[in-house]
């Protein structure tokens, strides 16, 4: 492994500088859970580590009374699991964040180390898309706020510029009669790399029987986490039945563009990308309808 | 003690009282709070820390090696390539797991002049700290010239293949080709007329299959520390199925006389054969021996323990068989292409053997052949060979059994085979437990149970496997107090300190608590095998059971010149001795015997009736028909332990080869890009079945006992690793309808085969219909 210089800062001004001022050779600490193995596999060059734990304004958690959630970049997922108000008004993010990792790498990892990894396959970032949240990024050019859609750019790449970093999500507040799910496909049951995954979000009338809204969002079938973005404007004031649901797989399909690699093939990605979605789908129509037809994973029962 | 039941048993009749039952193991505690030491805890002062610079490239030509800047860097000691181990003539010998040219096991340590696959190892450093040792690494300069690769038995064979080892020629049933060619050997075993035997034949099935590279996956990696002295004694602190082992590889490859070499050995975290090969420890030896007899310590990443150690073979299958209307098999015939990987030894010779182990078949044809690829030298894995062969058996046999209408336990009973039956190669069976175990399972409630929910499917399969026997030493020391301490030098890699422990107290009539058990080094006794082959429990647990013998035997002698009186006069009574009015418990009777002179015995053995194993098992899963993902929802094991000395590690050995099956069934493979690099080099990526991924596992032990045994112990370590994917295949074939042709069964591979059947064409899963 090789030496880098570490510094833990203890404000966002100290970070941004520090970052700034290591250029490209400097990179953001959250949890350390991927940049750690990155480095000892050789995978990364770094020469210095800016820790970003120790910052107040990055463990915040905050709820605005109109709705929503403010939460600081190095909450670690472990702390969202356990969070009682978080899971009460966004119960389908803690389908990614119990996801990712077991027990002691939730303890370590942050939602916004998940994001800035930009991994295609990252369990968070589809969830966060179909949460629609906002990422509020702090520079030496200032503040500056960035739809989560457009957040990753390429494998491992981000939109953020030298010196800049991730300070918080903004949750919009969920409309009545909302639902929201992830779900991904792994060969083994823990352990495991998402092969493929999929969020989907729903807001139903109030009959509960038509979509008002979707937003449906596809991992690791593509250069980065993908949303769906005919899905919103095809499905909205569609009745919930089996042909939307049809249409909503077959929206996901064509929006995949999976590789084959050593974790599954093109073939089967972009088959996932379909059931995923409508398992995902299924799941999200439960939890807006308070019912339960469906299992953990998607499918009837 | 013993007595007879037939002229060839040595079965003992008295009945046992710690044979059976389940002590604490003795190594337990330590191991459990974290204070066992394994190979890399080996941490001596001043020791320097070594690394192993490892081919990028499958297959190149090297041109030339430049270690002058590592060398010169501040704090390395010594560099090291294939220019620092003596010359290796072209000399068969019997090498760890494999009899081979010594020049194959030098080339596979350090390449000479090529490299025959990614991570082959090209040259080593030892360095003052581990950083610098991996500086010195990123300094060593290689001039390659890539040569093209050839990863699979098929490309190899290919007229015109580029030929990997230059000049092998292989030896085709006794006789020499005449053209060099990447065939490395090719053996038969047949009896009566094949053709003949298919006509007779109702139902012929044919089927090819094709099974990935996996690995033994033990939990620790490889490590060892080495000290070379100026007068040229070597110690080596090694992580090893077998001490003894090591050192003759050592010897045999260093030119270092045998008793020159100590190898101490540390506990071991896993082996399944793959802790046999040496890798590490002759590099270690040369190093210190450069650095001026410092301590040299290696470990292995687990990306270096996947690219560079182990695995065992891919292969390529034909299966053939007939069967008349009455469910009797008329011919089996076995095609088997293994892949060796760089070098010779595919385990091809021991899958020829358990090919048809099962049944009963006066017509039988098993070809095998053992293919050079550029791939790591493949090393032995548990029951080596067997998983393979048993899968494309198992799927036949169920075929069969479904083409005729029969129950497929029915089939393997009707065709089972019992004592006096042939193995396929025509060695006739002692007495065995095949058919027990059959009717075992077919009694389970798992077996009797209906089938239900959506997308399931039951499979069964059965397998055998030869054991083995070998060479095993140890000594016993008579205390004072009748405790007793016994001194062996077999790995326990299995729990077999305990269960050599209990039958050395029950030979001696002692409680299992009375015996102390210690692992010496390669000075404490005289030659052991290594802890392979199922053998250990077997083997040296027999040495147990002579030293018992013969302590008891001495502790006689010497009461009666206590007493003055004669050795006949005296009795064995509940662990003491008596005659007449006098009786002494057993702590007295060792005051007594060791009052003038302490007691020691020593023996060796070389047992010849190790008794075949066998496993019969059923598994339930469930096949999501979205997704291609098998689930194991149920599954049984049933095996005949012989006798179990300790049932709770004979268990443990059943469920664990079962949860290594499955892994190779479902998910476990080397997958390669077209340059031959290793894509999936961690435990991330290289999917082997987690806790989450499994059921409980049943287990059943069927006690028949083995007759060449005093206790009728039997191997137990390997058969159970044989049926799981021909189990797991017949379970999904009656989930789904396909018949899976290759491993893994892998969601990609079931997704695909169900896919092209929706389309109407066949998938890559698919068995083509022969």
């Amino acid at each position: 492994m090789q030496a880098f210089d570490y510094l833990p800062a203890v404000s966002v001004d100290e970070a941004v500088a520090a970052l700034a001022a290591g250029g490209a050779g400097a990179r953001a600490l959250g949890g350390g859970t991927d940049l750690i193995a990155q480095i000892k596999e050789g995978r990364r060059s770094v020469a210095r580590i800016v820790d970003l734990k120790r910052i107040p304004a990055l463990a915040e958690i905050k709820f605005p009374p109109e709705g929503g959630a403010w939460i600081g970049a190095a909450v670690t997922c472990r702390t969202l699991n356990q969070h009682v108000e978080f899971k009460r008004r966004f119960p389908g993010m803690h389908d990614s964040t119990h996801l990712i990792g077991g027990v002691q790498i939730q303890g370590r990892a942050t939602i916004g180390g998940n994001l800035c990894n930009a991994s295609p396959a990252a369990d968070g970032i589809p969830n966060l898309i179909a949460h629609r949240v906002r990422v509020h990024v702090a520079g030496p050019a200032g503040a500056r706020v960035v739809p989560v859609e457009a957040f990753c750019v390429g494998p491992g790449r981000t939109v953020l510029a030298t010196g800049e970093l991730v300070v918080a999500f903004e949750f919009p507040a969920s409309p009545v009669r909302f639902g929201a799910a992830y779900l991904r496909f792994t060969p083994r049951n823990e352990m495991d790399i998402a092969v493929a995954g999929a969020a989907a979000a729903v807001e139903l009338d109030d009959a509960g029987q038509n979509f008002k809204s979707v937003r449906l969002a596809l991992g690791a079938v593509g250069p980065t986490p993908l949303l769906v973005e005919s899905a919103g404007p095809r499905l909205a004031g569609q009745p919930v039945n089996d042909a939307s649901l049809e249409l909503a797989g077959s929206l996901a399909r064509a929006v995949a563009k999976p590789i084959t690699d050593m974790r599954g093939t093109i073939e089967q990605r972009q088959h996932l990308a379909g059931v995923l979605t409508v398992r995902a789908l299924r799941l999200a129509l439960d939890r807006a309808r308070g019912t339960r037809t469906v299992d953990a994973l998607g499918r009837p029962l | 003690m013993s007595s007879t039941s037939s002229p060839s048993s040595v079965l003992v009749e008295t009945p046992l009282r710690v044979v059976g039952t389940r002590p604490v193991r003795p190594d337990g505690i330590e191991k459990v709070n974290g204070r066992a030491l394994y190979g890399a805890d080996v941490q001596l002062p001043g020791a320097l820390q070594g690394r192993v610079l490892r081919s990028p490239h499958a297959h190149a030509r090297i041109r030339r090696i430049d270690t002058s800047a590592a060398a010169a860097l501040p704090g390395v000691r010594a560099v090291i390539t294939a220019r620092d181990l003596p010359p290796a003539p072209d000399r068969v010998e019997e090498m760890g797991d494999r009899t081979t040219s010594l020049r194959y096991v030098t080339d596979n340590l350090l390449a000479s002049e090529k490299v025959l696959y990614q991570g082959h190892a090209v040259a080593a450093v030892a360095a003052t700290s581990d950083a610098i040792a991996e500086a010195a690494l990123a300094l060593i300069q290689v001039d390659y010239e890539l040569l093209p690769v050839v990863m699979t038995a098929g490309a190899a064979l290919a007229p015109g293949a580029p030929q990997i080892l230059p000049g092998l020629r292989a030896e085709r049933m006794g006789q020499r080709d005449p053209q060099p060619s990447n065939l490395a050997s090719m053996v038969r075993h047949e009896r009566g007329d094949l053709e003949a035997g298919f006509r007779r034949a109702k139902v012929v099935i044919d089927r090819r299959f094709r099974t990935e590279t996996v690995h033994q996956g033990y939990i620790e990696p490889h490590a060892t520390t080495a000290i070379c002295q100026p007068d040229g004694q070597v110690t080596i602190w090694a992580t090893t199925q077998g001490i003894f082992s090591v050192r003759s590889q050592i010897a045999a490859v260093l030119q270092i006389p045998l008793a020159h070499i100590k190898v101490i050995p540390t506990e071991i975290g896993g082996g399944f054969g793959g802790k046999i090969t040496v890798y590490l420890e002759p590099l270690a030896v040369v190093l210190s021996r450069k650095a001026g007899s410092l301590p040299v310590r290696l470990v292995m990443s687990r990306t270096e323990v996947l690219t560079s150690t182990g695995p065992t073979a891919g292969s390529d299958i034909r299966i053939r068989m007939g069967a008349d209307a009455s469910g009797k098999l008329t011919a089996a015939h076995a095609e088997l292409y293994y892949e060796a990987g760089a070098f010779p030894g595919s385990p091809v010779g021991a899958a020829l053997v358990v090919s048809f182990a099962p049944y009963a078949c006066a017509t039988m044809r098993v070809d095998g052949y053992d293919v050079i690829v550029n791939r790591p030298r493949s090393a032995a894995y548990r029951a080596p060979g067997g998983t393979n062969v048993a899968f494309g058996v198992e799927s036949v046999v169920d075929e069969l059994a479904a083409a005729l209408s029969i129950d497929p336990i029915e089939f393997r009973l009707r065709n089972g085979v019992k004592e006096g039956d042939l193995r396929p190669n025509n060695e006739p069976y002692a007495r065995i437990g095949h058919l027990e175990c059959l009717r075992a399972l077919q009694q389970t409630e798992h077996y009797r149970s209906p089938l239900t929910g959506r997308n399931r499917g039951r499979g069964v399969a059965c397998g055998a496997w030869g054991n083995w026997g070998g060479q095993s030493s140890a000594t016993a020391a008579l205390n004072a107090d009748g405790s007793v301490s016994l001194n062996t030098a077999s790995t326990d890699i299995g729990g077999s300190r305990a269960s050599i422990a209990m039958q050395l107290a029950e030979s001696l009539g002692i409680s299992y608590e009375q015996v102390k058990p210690r692992i010496g080094d390669t000075d404490s006794v005289s030659h052991n095998d290594v802890t392979g082959g199922s053998r250990t429990t077997f083997a040296t647990g027999w040495a147990a059971y002579e030293l018992g013998q013969k302590i008891a035997a001495e502790m006689t002698a010497r009461l009666a010149a206590a007493w003055k009186i004669s050795a006949e006069a005296i009795t064995r009574k509940s662990g003491g001795f008596a005659s007449g009015t006098q009786a002494v418990d057993f702590a007295e009777a060792a005051r007594i015997a060791c009052d003038d002179e302490p007691l020691m015995v020593s023996v060796t053995v070389n047992p010849k009736l190790y008794g075949a194993g066998f496993s019969a098992q059923c598994v339930d899963v469930e096949v999501d028909p979205d997704t291609g993902k098998v689930t194991i929802v149920r599954y049984t094991i049933v095996q005949d332990a012989g006798r179990a000395v300790h049932p709770s590690y004979v268990e443990g050995q059943m469920q664990g080869g079962v949860a290594q099956g499955v892994g190779w069934a479902l998910n476990e493979e080397y997958v390669y890009n077209e340059r031959g690099e290793l894509l999936n080099g961690s435990f991330l990526d290289y999917r082997m079945p987690t806790a989450c991924d499994l059921p409980m596992i049943e287990t059943v032990i069927v006690e028949v006992a083995n007759p060449g045994h005093p206790y009728g112990v039997r191997g137990v370590g390997e058969v159970n690793i044989i049926p799981p994917a021909g189990a797991i295949a017949n379970a999904i074939h009656q989930a789904t309808g396909l018949r899976m042709g290759a491993l893994p069964m892998s969601p990609p591979r079931v997704l695909s085969a169900l896919l092209a059947r929706k389309n109407g064409s066949k998938g890559c899963g698919a068995v083509s219909q022969g």
